[in-house]
Order: structure tokens, then sequence, then C-alpha cells
């Protein structure tokens, strides 16, 4: 196999960028790291970019660039150092309420890994997650960070319905789902903060490279945040970096 | 009384789409668009829009539609729909202008599944996300995000259908032959006996299949390495391969991002007649070297730039006052 960076075509008007093959924080910083450089050069024909775990996907136009052309400008783009604190580098406070009947699956993990709910809650509010990629749903972060006691197979068969607002859990990973899905992940609570609303100016919360907290709220404080103005719940959530 | 269609008896998933939106794949809000861009081009030019203009997009059936603008012109294309007004039948790949008061019949053609009607100077619908095409997971576009039903009314932009001569397209038959692909993003993830397989067999389009993709079903290809990739984003034409080693091809519809191996994706310029193959169709692959699929887009590029040129004017219309045509 060729070494990392790999270049693959994907049909005629798209290329992947392929810096590993792990979910790893070093090499999705690569795929940050030559999204931005992207998005500052001046390569002609770029359609958009989708950065994802351990690669970048660039959609281009075969009419203005075609494929040898676009790797010889990607290459010297890629290794260059970018400023750490760029447009990816937001923090938010998610509240959670992991009460019943919102935490679904919360006593089903908590006694599969032979833990209490409260540790299980203490467990998933303790890191900071990073939003590796948002995508599966509009809006959906998909995050690393999950704590390993945490780590869970999905359910062998995914089950429609998971409501807009759940906060979940599968592999090693954590997300909050934007719109009624299907999904074979684990439900531990609900929290008020839409990822997706196209009624909003910006209809996306969360961006590939944000950083994620999560906070227990009882279920008066969820229902109380649930009835707020999206400006009013926005700036409880906003973390000052 | 506002100028629009209003939809009587609309078929079960009418959708307006126009060329698709760019740049929310990174928020995972997929391209959308026409399932045959080509079609959506053709009716465009009959009725004097440009090409990628948002169209009602039909699957099999576009259903009943009433005219309240005071006239419009019409065309309908994507195959030999049967098109009827009040009862007479009207010829598809071709312009018609309709009056106030009048009924469209939008039923079945035998040899197409996506049915494109544009309406001249378009719907005047507010775009969402930059594009007019309805994207039903996410909730937008379209007049609410979902799909027409009876009683909506689509507002069109013009009161009026504009002056001149109606048109005609002649439809040359579609190349009939295998869709091309390149291989990858993931070739790698499968045995060459698989690859070989791939090549060198018929697969048959089954009844699942939506604007999200089609499954197949065909000889299985065999996994080198396990179905499971770290997951990445896809493009309308993938063909990934999940477990039990039937092909999905990915439409406009398709996942911003997913976790099965993509064997390979189908050029450009065969999407559209691929999304056009009903249930039961037999289809084969052949595989082409990028530099040949990026020489087959430019030219099909360039056969879609000009479509406008293709139509033929078929008569003058005798322009009335509209109370004469009450």
């Amino acid at each position: 196999m060729e070494p990392y960076p790999r270049f693959l075509p994907v049909g005629d008007a798209a290329l992947t960028v392929e810096f590993g093959d792990a979910i790893d924080p070093a090499i999705n910083a690569a795929v940050v790291a030559l999204d931005m450089c992207l998005a500052a050069s001046d390569v002609d024909g770029i359609i958009e970019t989708v950065p994802s775990y351990r690669s970048l996907l660039i959609r281009y136009d075969p009419a203005e660039i075609g494929f040898d052309p676009l790797v010889a400008a990607l290459r010297p783009l890629i290794g260059q150092d970018v400023w750490s604190d760029g447009p990816g580098g937001r923090r938010w406070i998610v509240p959670v309420s992991y009460d019943a009947p919102f935490a679904t699956d919360l006593p089903e993990v908590a006694e599969r890994f032979g833990m209490a709910a409260e540790q299980v809650i203490a467990a998933h509010t303790e890191p900071d997650y990073k939003v590796y990629t948002v995508g599966f749903a509009p809006g959906m972060p998909l995050m690393g960070g999950l704590p390993a006691p945490l780590h869970i197979p999905r359910r062998q068969s995914p089950r429609p319905g998971v409501p807009a607002g759940a906060v979940i859990i599968g592999g090693m990973q954590a997300a909050i789902v934007p719109v009624v899905t299907l999904s074979g992940w684990y439900i531990l609570g609900q929290t008020p903060v839409r990822p997706f609303d196209p009624r909003r100016g910006n209809p996306f919360l969360f961006r590939h490279g944000d950083t994620v907290r999560f906070r227990s709220i009882n279920t008066a404080e969820y229902h109380r945040m649930a009835a707020l103005p999206w400006d009013e719940l926005f700036s409880l959530i906003e973390a000052t970096p | 009384m506002i100028a629009s269609l209003k939809a009587i008896a609309p078929g079960p998933f009418v959708t307006l789409q126009d060329s698709g939106r760019r740049g929310w794949m990174r928020y995972g809000v997929p391209g959308s668009g026409a399932m045959d861009n080509e079609s959506l081009a053709v009716a465009n030019a009959l009725v004097g829009n440009t090409a990628g203009h948002a169209a009602l997009e039909f699957a099999h059936v576009g259903g009943e539609w009433e005219v309240t603008a005071w006239s419009c012109r019409i065309a309908v294309t994507g195959g030999s729909f049967s098109v009827t007004v009040d009862g007479e039948r009207l010829a598809a790949n071709a312009s018609h202008t309709l009056t106030r008061g009048q009924r469209l019949k939008l039923m079945g053609a035998p040899d197409a599944v996506w049915g494109y009607l544009a309406v001249a100077g378009g719907f005047d619908v507010r775009q969402q996300l930059g594009s007019l095409s309805t994207h039903l997971r996410s909730g937008i576009g379209g007049l609410h995000g979902s799909v027409l039903a009876a009683g909506d009314e689509l507002p069109l932009c013009l009161e009026e259908a504009p002056d001149g001569p109606e048109h005609r397209f002649h439809a040359s038959p579609r190349p009939s032959g295998p869709l091309r692909v390149v291989l990858g993003p993931q070739d790698d993830y499968f045995t060459p006996a698989a690859i070989e397989t791939f090549l060198g067999s018929s697969y048959q389009v089954t009844h699942q299949g939506d604007r999200q993709g089609y499954r197949l079903a065909g000889p299985p290809l065999e996994h080198a390495k396990g179905y499971n990739i770290i997951s990445d984003a896809p493009v309308p034409g993938c063909i990934q391969v999940p477990g039990a080693g039937q092909p999905i091809v990915l439409l406009a519809d398709c996942q911003t991002i997913g976790g099965y191996p993509k064997i390979a994706t189908v050029i450009t310029a065969d999407l559209g007649r691929f999304a056009q193959c009903r249930p039961g169709r037999t289809i084969t692959f052949d595989a082409v070297d990028v530099r040949e699929a990026q020489r087959l887009y430019r030219a099909d590029r360039d056969s879609l730039e000009t479509i406008g040129h293709q139509v033929e004017t078929i008569a003058a219309r005798v322009r009335r006052p509209f109370w004469l045509l009450q």
C-alpha cells in the first residue's frame, strides 16, 4: 500500500485525501490543517470539501482542474503549520437531562458496565469531546473523547424514532441527534439544544473541530431551557475561551 | 388570486428539484438536486429557462395539477410519460401553453422512473441553503421541506405564459452500454476475484431504491479485509458494498458520511441514465481511468450546455387576450 497521505479518486469529480487508517486526534488534525490551507489557497475548481475522521473529501470541477494537476496542487499544502485557534476551535457546554423518560438506555448501559447510573453520568460529563466530523444527519456532531469505560458496540439492528436532542453513544463515539433518526447507538439523555434548525439564520450549531462538554441538568431546568428563545439558549451554551 | 400550479391529486413522490446545493455536505446536508440532470435541462430549455432551474420531479406518476395562473407554459421530460390536459393527450418532450382552470395529468412512462415538469419563468419559492431542492431528511427545500400534497399551491414567477413559439426536443435514445466507473476509493477492500466479478457480471436494479440510492442484486462481492472502513464522505455515484456483498449505488440524496467500503464510483455522465433504470433492469460495469472519465465529463458538460440549441421551434403561438381564453 502506498504511504500516507493517499490521494484516491472518488469518481470523476471528487477525490479523497487519506491521512491514516484510525480515529486519532493527530490524524484528524492533519485533515483539519489541509482543509484550512486549501480554503486559504487559490487552487482553482474546488466546489466543496468534507472533513471526516481520517480523510478530506474534495469535490471539484474536472472542467477546471484534472485529477493529476489537483494532486500536484495539494501536495505542497500538506504538512504546513496552521494556527491552532482557527475558526474550528469553539467550545460548547451542552446541558443534558439524564432523567426518565429521556434517558432511555441509561439503565441498560449502567447494568452492562456494572456501574451506578450516577457513575455513567459522571463519566459522560467528565471529558472534553472533539467534533471529528459533522454528518450522517444534518448538523449531527460525531465526537471522539468518550471515556474507555463507556465504549459500547452498536446495537445489532438500528432503532427508528430516536428523537432530536437525544444524546447518544456508540462504539468509541458520542453524538447529539439533530432530527428524528434511525440509530443503533445508546440514548443516555436529552438536550434542549438543537444541532440543526432550518429556521435559524445559521441552521447548524456545530463545526468540525469544535469542543463539547456535557453538563447534567434536572428535568425542570430542561423544560425551562427548552422554552427559551434560541439566542438566549445559545448564550447559555457558548463557553468563553 | 396568486398565479400558481395547484396540486389536485399529486403522485406519491413529487418534489421540487434544481441542480442541487453546494457547500453544505460538511454540515451533513447532501447536494440533492435532480436525479436526472439531463432531463431537467431539457425540460428547462423547452420552456426557455436556464438548465439548472427548479422543476417538479416525480417518481413514476406526477398526478393531477390545476393551472391558476392566467396561462403558463410547461414541458414534461424524463421519458415517454403520458401527459393529458383535460383528457386530451399532449406530447412529452415538448412545450405546451395551458390556461387558467385547465387540469394537467401526468401518468407513468414505460421507459423511465423520474419525470420533470418545468414551467416557464419557474416557481416563486424561497431558496433554503442556496437551492430550491427538497431534501426530506433535513426538511428543507421545496414548499415546506417535504413531498407535495393535495391542496399545495406552487406560486409561479410569471402570471402569464411568455410570448413566443412552442418547442420540442427529439430525445435520442440514451446509450445502453455498461455504466462506466472509476475504481475506488476503497477497491483495496475487495479481493481481486471480487473486482473481476464486479466488472464481469450483470447486476439487477431491485425495488429497494429511492433518491438516496439503488440496491442491486447479483453475484456477491467478497471483502478482503472486512466491510467496515473508518467512515468517510461518499458522493453520488459511489458504489458501496455492505457485509452481504450486494452493491448499493448512491444517488442525489446520498448520505454525507458512511462506513461501508466503496468499490467504485459511476462517472457523472452515466448517473442520469442509471437513475432512470426501472427495477428489474440489468446493468453491467466497465472500468475507466480517472483521466478518461474526466475527458467524458467535459464532453458531457459541453453537450448539456448546448441542449438549448437542440430544441426546435414547432409553431408560432397566436397570442390572444386572456379574456378570450376563459
